[in-house]
């Protein structure tokens, strides 16, 4: 965990130096921003704003995945309306249901932009602007008495509260002369419910696209500070990675150690390296991408073991090995590895995933699948990952 | 009697040898490692035990609850499925490698998926299919899931008796306990696709009973993946095996059904709702929202009520458990009494769960080339149940739904008032409990 808030860090302050956090506080708007590139798609900033809408503090959210503000009644549509725009790699706007911390729901019109960098058109991070919905309260006045007109008569207070809960806007906007409305609506009972989810209106796609713009122009002009530009609009195809933020994002969720490789570059060099490898490894992910695998190898490692595997890659084939691995600091490992081809949509191998397990580590615990489940497994979601990452259509690249 | 003519799936390796000849009986010791009483004493396969507890938790719980656990058991049993199905690929026990089928999105408004897929219908010939009945008994001389290899069966899955996920890795099969197991289907249409099959040794037919959709409810929950689905067929809606099973495969992008606008038509009681499909080729419902045991007995209800009236459907359980798509259809009577177009029936095209969800597993390779959003369409409309038509089914339903839960309000009553005090949205006023007022809330801003 720790060792994913260094990331976190490193995240933001990289690419926009120390100072974009206290330009970030200073807007008044509610947002977060997300890094698709760490497992798990944590966020990696949230607004002042936005930690005094939900009621959570800020190391309750640093690290999350953004599902933790969904609920029982989210309506589900819009999460995967969500989750296909961080797929796809564009912004999006949806009207979702959220919980605070003290588990009451508000809602919202929620808006992502991938923020991209200059340099290889790579999506960096999602910028996920929050504006709460000034709703029509007509509409929910005729949900409640439809459904229980009984208990709506009897406590009006608990009626207000609901609505206000989700609502707050219009509560400050005029809170007595709405208090009256809500009242007068008591007796409104109608059985034609057209829509019950609060819908944003212009004023809110608005404010939300004015916010969007601001945060992306900070972003953008502190980005200029590190040299590492970003941009909302994607400028160039990305070319040096591979790799989309949607497959980053599925990768990121395998938690074993494990690497693709390209064998399409020459060298077959590695394209994409988990947390636990890195971790495994000691080197940092900048250190082995683009290099090929062998570098993990030393002066005791068996060349036949080697050939073995230059041979099934030759042949496409899958295969297992132990070999004698070395990590950064020239400590020495039992590698239990296993390799396998992984094709994408059109059925053609794209990569080889190689999967390691530390073999000199202490035995499992019995309750868990062996280490062959546990290499196959992460092939297996590394190829459901990697199947769908280049279907077409509604994918970027 | 209304009968269709189309290739059979063969789902098992054991499946070949029977087939149109009747099977071919054999007692003791069958030499097949088969999951019959001859082969099944001292027998062991890995089981994964699941927690049977579903608290309805709202946005508050549910990030107390994940806070506790800072690295969850991300995934078990979607790492044990996926190794478990790799391993049985390995071990080429799959009649093709589904990663080397061409698979793309078909471009347009929906997004349909469209696979081609020439190695699934190969060597075997076509057979006879009754299609007007809903519910036939169970055959024991037809192929059943009794009848696989215990190679293909990949685990056994259950409630765990202490309220927490457990797995064992070498566990007795217990005949008397029957379990619930999930097997390989050996014409994979996608990664990972396999069969629940429950209570395997009671051979129960193809019928949808509530202990059932529970557990393939709980099977999509405990995956924890929206692209790790479940599926069903009925009979007389392209199921081709007359013992109880689902489906279930993973495909990791959102389907076109799963997309599609909805509009709400009621709340029950228990606080699911249900909507209706807008603006997509098949007509069907969308069941919703509440616990998984109260989402459960709903769409069980509604199965059972289409089951005893004799309308075939197919039922899609998406986003880990938590949405559920209803499909009457009316394909295969429509093909048994000549009314499909040969156009569209020479595609070969089976339009079963998947397809009605909008993957399309495309047999011809012309057909997948020219695969486009309208053909998909007017294969879907051919399917779906007319307006008029649907207007009664959905009456049926309704009426039979809102009958059976009120039974069950009693029961469920007070832990469902507990749960609106904290987490009711405006819009849910379903069983609306009014609350004391939270004073706070109003002059926060």
């Amino acid at each position: 965990m720790e060792s994913q808030l260094d990331l976190i860090e490193q995240s933001f302050d990289f690419r926009y130096s120390l100072w974009v956090r206290e330009a970030l506080d200073g807007l008044p708007d509610s947002f977060t921003i997300t890094d698709p590139c760490i497992s798990g798609h944590p966020i990696v900033f949230a607004s002042t704003e936005f930690l005094k809408m939900s009621g959570y503090s800020r190391h309750e959210v640093i690290g999350r995945n953004g599902s933790m503000f969904q609920g029982v009644k989210t309506n589900r549509r819009s999460v995967m309306e969500i989750r296909e725009a961080i797929r796809e790699e564009r912004s999006i706007q949806v009207n979702i249901l959220n919980y605070r911390k003290d588990g009451t729901p508000f809602w919202m019109l929620f808006h992502l932009s991938p923020v991209f960098s200059k340099e290889d058109g790579k999506v960096i991070h999602f910028v996920g602007v929050q504006v709460p919905i000034l709703r029509k309260l007509q509409r929910s006045g005729t949900d409640l008495a439809r459904n229980n007109g009984v208990r709506i008569s009897e406590d009006g207070s608990g009626l207000h509260e609901n609505m206000f809960a989700c609502c707050r806007r219009e509560v400050y906007s005029d809170s007595v002369a709405e208090l009256d409305r809500v009242l007068a609506l008591d007796s409104v009972l109608s059985d034609d419910k057209v829509d019950e989810s609060c819908k944003a209106g212009d004023i809110e796609k608005r404010k939300a696209v004015t916010a969007m713009n601001t945060i992306l122009s900070v972003l953008t002009h502190y980005s200029e500070l590190t040299g590492r530009l970003v941009c909302g609009k994607r400028c160039c195809v990305p070319v040096t990675s591979p790799l989309g933020a949607s497959l980053n994002i599925s990768l990121g969720r395998i938690k074993q150690s494990f690497v693709l490789t390209d064998p399409h570059l020459s060298d077959m060099p590695i394209v994409y390296a988990s947390d636990a490898f890195v971790q495994l490894t000691g080197y940092s992910r900048n250190e082995v991408l683009g290099w090929n695998c062998r570098f993990l190898s030393g002066q005791d490692t068996d060349s036949s073991t080697q050939f073995q595997i230059k041979e099934s890659i030759r042949m496409e084939q899958p295969c297992t090995v132990c070999i004698l691995n070395y990590r950064k600091d020239k400590s020495s490992f039992w590698n239990y590895l296993h390799i396998s081809p992984v094709r994408n949509a059109s059925g053609k191998i794209a990569y080889f995933v190689g999967v390691q397990i530390d073999a000199s580590g202490k035995n499992q615990d019995e309750k868990c699948p062996g280490p062959h489940t546990r290499h196959l497994s992460a092939v297996g979601a590394v190829k459901v990952a990697v199947r769908v990452s280049s279907m077409g259509a509604s994918t970027s690249r | 009697m209304l009968r269709i003519k189309r290739v059979p799936t063969v789902v098992s390796n054991y499946q070949k040898e029977d087939g149109e000849e009747g099977s071919r009986q054999s007692t003791g010791g069958c030499g097949r490692n088969c999951l019959n009483k001859c082969c099944l004493p001292g027998s062991k396969l890995p089981l994964y035990a699941f927690k049977k507890e579903t608290k309805v938790v709202d946005g508050n719980e549910m990030a107390a609850e994940e806070m506790k656990q800072q690295d969850p058991p991300v995934a078990f049993l979607e790492s044990l499925v996926l190794g478990e199905w790799e391993d049985r690929m390995q071990k080429g026990l799959f009649r093709y490698d589904v990663t080397a089928c061409q698979t793309k999105v078909i471009p347009g408004n929906h997004g349909f998926i469209a696979q081609l897929n020439e190695g699934r219908h190969l060597k075997k010939r076509p057979t006879e299919f009754r299609v007007d009945k809903v519910l036939q008994p169970f055959d024991g001389s037809k192929f059943n899931f009794t009848k696989v290899g215990q190679e293909e069966v990949i685990f056994q899955f259950e409630a765990s008796e202490d309220g927490e996920i457990q797995f064992f890795p070498n566990a007795p099969v217990d005949a008397a306990n029957s379990p619930s197991v999930v097997a390989i289907n050996v014409s994979p249409i996608e990664y990972g696709h396999v069969l629940l099959i429950p209570r395997v040794l009671e051979c129960l037919p193809q019928r949808i009973d509530h202990e059932s959709l529970l557990l393939a409810l709980h099977m999509a929950a405990e995956a924890g993946s929206p692209f790790f689905r479940l599926g069903y067929n009925s009979l007389g809606a392209f199921a081709t095996i007359n013992h109880l099973h689902f489906q279930a495969y993973y495909l990791a992008v959102p389907f076109p059904i799963e997309k599609t606008s909805t509009r709400n038509i009621t709340t029950l009681t228990g606080g699911v709702e249900i909507s209706q499909l807008l603006d997509y080729p098949v007509r069907g419902l969308v069941f919703e929202g509440s616990s998984l045991e109260n989402l459960s007995a709903a769409v069980a209800d509604a199965c059972i009520c289409l089951q005893i009236n004799n309308i075939p459907y197919n039922v899609l359980i998406s986003d880990s458990g938590r949405r559920i798509f209803l499909l009457p259809q009316c394909y295969a009577e429509k093909q048994a009494l000549g009314e499909v177009s040969s156009e569209l029936l020479d595609t070969q095209v089976n339009p079963a769960v998947w397809e009605i969800s909008g993957h399309m597993v495309l047999k011809r390779k012309e057909d997948y080339e020219g695969a486009s959003e309208e053909n998909a369409w007017r294969l879907l409309a051919e399917v779906s149940l007319s307006e008029e038509r649907f207007q009664e089914v959905k009456e049926i339903i309704f009426e039979a739904i809102t009958c059976v839960v009120d039974e069950s309000v009693v029961k469920t009553r007070s832990s469902d008032e507990d749960q609106d005090v904290e987490g009711r949205s405006h819009e849910e006023a379903g069983n609306l409990a009014i609350v004391p007022g939270k004073p706070e809330c109003l002059v926060q801003n």
